[in-house]
């Protein structure tokens, strides 16, 4: 019998987790990505991941690990699926530990664990502060050992087009472009896992790589995916702004002592200390990034009256920061020429990581049979705020369910008919023909200048704070960048590697996707986590403790909005206050 | 109004593998902490050369801007570096920006490394765990050993060493300094240590150690600052005392 096939696209963590798995179950994968999967941008992932190990005499459980991630996501995650991840957190740390992962240690030889934010427990392990290129490049590598061995066939420099369906509405294949020959090719597959990361893109300046676009989602979207709670994205509290991209400074500053202040009357206020006396500085990321916007927009306190804030590493001896927090520190000085073991960071919120994606059900599978998703670009397991640390753990546990599940699909799934050579030109002769278009295009428009714009619209009115009249604004605004999208003119007409006609296919995406967003937060009446609106300043399970979900509408190109029940049966939804010490 | 401060870039393009390179100039608005990724995406913004002349924007690989992928290695002001990091204040002007041209270009900036990842597979730059599932327990380890694998650990495959060594080219199979050390972690670590006969027998092959010739350069040009010459140095101990095992035990 034929080994199943499964298209797994993206490689981050959860994509060559998934692989690694799949690979162990006897099936075949063909793996896409953009880039070299050791180049993704799970790499950019510093302070740790988390796993209850409890050898710090704190008593550590995974109860509390479970609950922490629950009261921090403000009760929107699927309880159940939380449940499963913390449970499995210690053994995925024990299996990077077998595969080489250079964990930072204590003297005795155990890995070390550190604090981290909206948690009272040492419960991060960490290599340093660049534990995602460390967890990353050990799933790489036994993927290369899979590659060697023939169960796994890379194509790098690919890029995801959208799925096909058979007859019955199965997904039973994809269609991809090569990036350097620019060949649209489709391909068969049994299962069909995306694994693509987040959206930061839609927001321009943002922490994540640029390869971070959403595009592959949206493109699903269009199809008829369910996308779940977009309008749920975290605001990192503590990022080095720049005019290209705004890099990311470590919650592990804060989890290692780093304390943020601004002046006020002349002395230093640590202002998240005094207003959280329980947590600190280490209050989750949405209540920080909150209080860091109110003190330097509405209060005016900012360093120099700009929006800034200082991250105040400099008390703690130089020797420690090193050995916990080298890479990053270097990094500081690297692109700001000023040295963090001697003077405070200038820091402030970034857009970081989507809480929503594309709907899955426990098992990761999307509403569209066929295909799954797994790890950013999916909305489980973080609800309406990511804890710190839960990243790295919800993306390589989610690979190890996918993985898996896209296994058992293509044995024992409804998949209706198999794909005839005709439906599969016919999808690749579409995407051709799309792709031709764009190489004609001759308008006034330049699609990297309209991103910008899109980027500066999203950044101004659907981050900290929102309010439903400038959301209405900004719907419209972004409809009319989708309009203005096809009167862009591409000054490369060219068949090879030609990353501005892509660049325009993959901005049509992100244009729809930041509709989806924007329409999402401006249904939801209330405020949870990270999503904040000053005309409704607290959260109303009565009428939200829901999951949004939002489905394409072909015929206007705009997202429509309902909203679903779902499982939050273990814990009981109680009111979020890291003023004081959580009560379960 | 003052006149707006600008940086000369002159940029070499080529259209494809097989296509002639030339030069093209191009002024970006400066401003301040400026890198080259960060002039590259205005150019794409305004593909206009200084002549006036409306082109194709410069193709190049990035990620993440903060040099940990490794993707935007390109040759800047004749040094093999991360483009993102590579702050306009510290490059003397104009700016020059070429391929690293060690490795096939495949349009203008963009080169193909995927030698690299090839090597990665020659010296089985992976510990050979039994699966995915748990066993129970990892090793405990000398954390003085991990820290050493750490910084070993921080090889983003970016290719500057290779494009500084002088024995890396068509003239020779060389893997290169970034791969072969990549033996040297796998065989630290408790597990790893047990194949590592197999990557010294590897680096013994052609391509392999003996093709290094201590010029020095790698460690240089490391964006990492991996102290390549020293783990270079300890393994071809380790190969030779290797190869008078294997005579040995024969």
């Amino acid at each position: 019998m034929a080994k199943s096939k499964i298209v797994v696209v993206g490689g981050g963590l959860s994509g060559l987790m998934a692989t690694l798995k799949i690979c162990e179950a006897g099936g075949e994968v063909d793996l896409f990505s953009y880039c070299p999967v050791k180049r993704s941008h799970s790499l950019c992932a510093q302070g740790g991941i988390n796993a209850c190990m409890d050898t710090k005499g704190e008593h550590d459980s995974i109860y509390e690990h479970f609950d922490d991630t629950v009261y921090g996501g403000d009760f929107l995650a699927d309880q159940t699926a939380v449940k499963g991840m913390c449970e499995a957190a210690p053994k995925l740390i024990r299996m990077f530990d077998r595969m080489g992962v250079p964990f930072t240690r204590t003297a005795e030889g155990v890995l070390d664990l550190r604090n981290f934010g909206g948690q009272k427990n040492k419960r991060t392990v960490f290599a340093g502060s660049t534990t995602g290129q460390q967890l990353l490049y050990a799933l790489d590598e036994q993927v290369r050992k899979w590659e060697v061995k023939g169960g796994v066939t890379k194509y790098e420099f690919w890029e995801f087009i959208k799925v096909i369906k058979n007859k019955e509405g199965v997904c039973r294949g994809i269609v991809a472009q090569n990036m350097n020959s620019m060949e649209i090719k489709a391909f068969r597959a049994d299962t069909v896992i995306l694994a693509t990361g987040g959206p930061g893109q839609v927001f321009g300046r943002c922490t994540a790589s640029t390869i971070c676009n959403g595009s592959a989602v949206s493109a699903v979207y269009q199809q008829g995916a369910h996308i779940a709670n977009p309008e749920f994205i975290q605001i990192h509290p503590t990022a080095i702004p720049g005019s290209d991209k705004n890099r990311l400074m470590s919650e592990a500053c804060r989890g290692e002592g780093g304390r943020i202040w601004v002046y006020k009357d002349g002395k230093p206020w640590y202002f998240l200390e005094e207003m959280f006396p329980a947590y600190g500085n280490l209050v989750p990321r949405d209540v920080a990034s909150r209080a860091i916007y109110d003190v330097c927009v509405n209060q005016h306190l900012g360093i120099n009256g700009e929006n800034r804030v200082y991250l105040d590493l400099s008390h703690i001896p130089a020797e420690y920061l090193e050995r916990k927090l080298g890479g990053i520190l270097e990094m500081y000085s690297e692109f700001m020429g000023a040295d963090p073991r001697k003077v405070p960071m200038e820091i402030y919120p970034s857009v970081h990581y989507s809480m929503g994606g594309i709907w899955v059900d426990r098992k990761h599978n999307t509403n569209v049979p066929g295909l799954m998703a797994s790890g950013e670009c999916d909305y489980q397991y973080h609800g309406a705020n990511r804890l710190g640390a839960n990243s790295l753990l919800s993306a390589a546990y989610s690979g190890t369910i996918s993985g898996p599940e896209a296994m058992h699909w293509a044995k024992e799934g409804e998949k209706g008919s198999a794909l005839t050579d005709a439906e599969l030109e016919a999808a690749r002769q579409e995407c051709v023909n799309d792709f031709e278009n764009i190489l004609t295009m001759h308008g006034e428009e330049n699609a990297h200048r309209l991103h910008h714009e899109l980027g500066d619209l999203m950044n101004q009115y659907v981050t900290i704070e929102r309010v439903n009249k400038d959301l209405d604004y900004c719907f419209e605004e972004v409809k009319k960048i989708l309009a203005r999208w096809n009167n862009i003119g591409v000054t490369d007409h060219s068949h090879w590697a030609n990353q501005e006609a892509m660049f325009v296919r993959q901005l049509r995406n992100m244009i729809l996707y930041a509709l989806a967003i924007t329409k999402a937060a401006r249904m939801r009446d209330e405020s949870r986590g990270a999503h904040f609106k000053r005309e409704f300043p607290t959260r109303d399970d009565e009428h939200f403790l829901k999951t949004t979900i939002v489905d394409y509408d072909p015929k206007t190109e705009e997202p429509q909005i309902t909203y679903i029940d779902f499982d939050h049966s273990l814990i009981k939804p109680r009111p979020r206050n890291y003023a004081v010490a959580k009560k379960e | 109004m003052a006149e707006q401060k600008t940086v000369t870039f002159i940029i070499e393009r080529q259209d494809g593998p097989k296509e002639k390179r030339y030069t093209q100039e191009f002024d970006v608005p400066y401003r301040p902490s400026l890198n080259v990724v960060a002039a590259l995406m205005e150019i794409q913004k305004n593909p206009v050369t200084r002549d006036g002349k409306r082109v194709a924007p410069v193709v190049w690989e990035c990620n993440c801007l903060e040099k940990v992928c490794g993707a935007c290695m390109m040759v800047i002001n004749g040094k093999a570096q991360q483009a993102c990091c590579a702050l306009i204040d510290n490059l003397k002007q104009p700016i020059h920006l070429a391929p690293a041209r060690t490795f096939p270009v495949i349009r203008d900036l963009l080169i193909d490394r995927s030698v690299m990842f090839e090597s990665l597979k020659r010296i089985q730059g992976w510990v050979n765990v039994d699966g995915t599932w748990d066993v129970k327990d990892a090793p405990r380890q000398n954390p003085y050993t991990a820290q050493t694998a750490y910084e070993i650990s921080h090889c983003m495959t970016c290719g500057c060493c290779l494009e500084a060594c002088p024995n890396v080219g068509p003239q020779s199979d060389f893997m290169g300094p970034a791969p072969i050390v990549q033996a040297y972690l796998f065989n630290l670590h408790p597990l790893g240590e047990y194949d590592k006969p197999k990557r010294l027998e590897t680096l013994m092959q052609k391509g392999g150690i003996t093709s290094c010739g201590n010029s020095q350069n790698c460690v240089q040009v490391c964006p990492k600052n991996i102290k390549l010459t020293t783990y270079l140095a300890q393994l071809n101990r380790d190969v030779n005392k290797q190869a008078l095992k294997n005579i040995f035990n024969h």
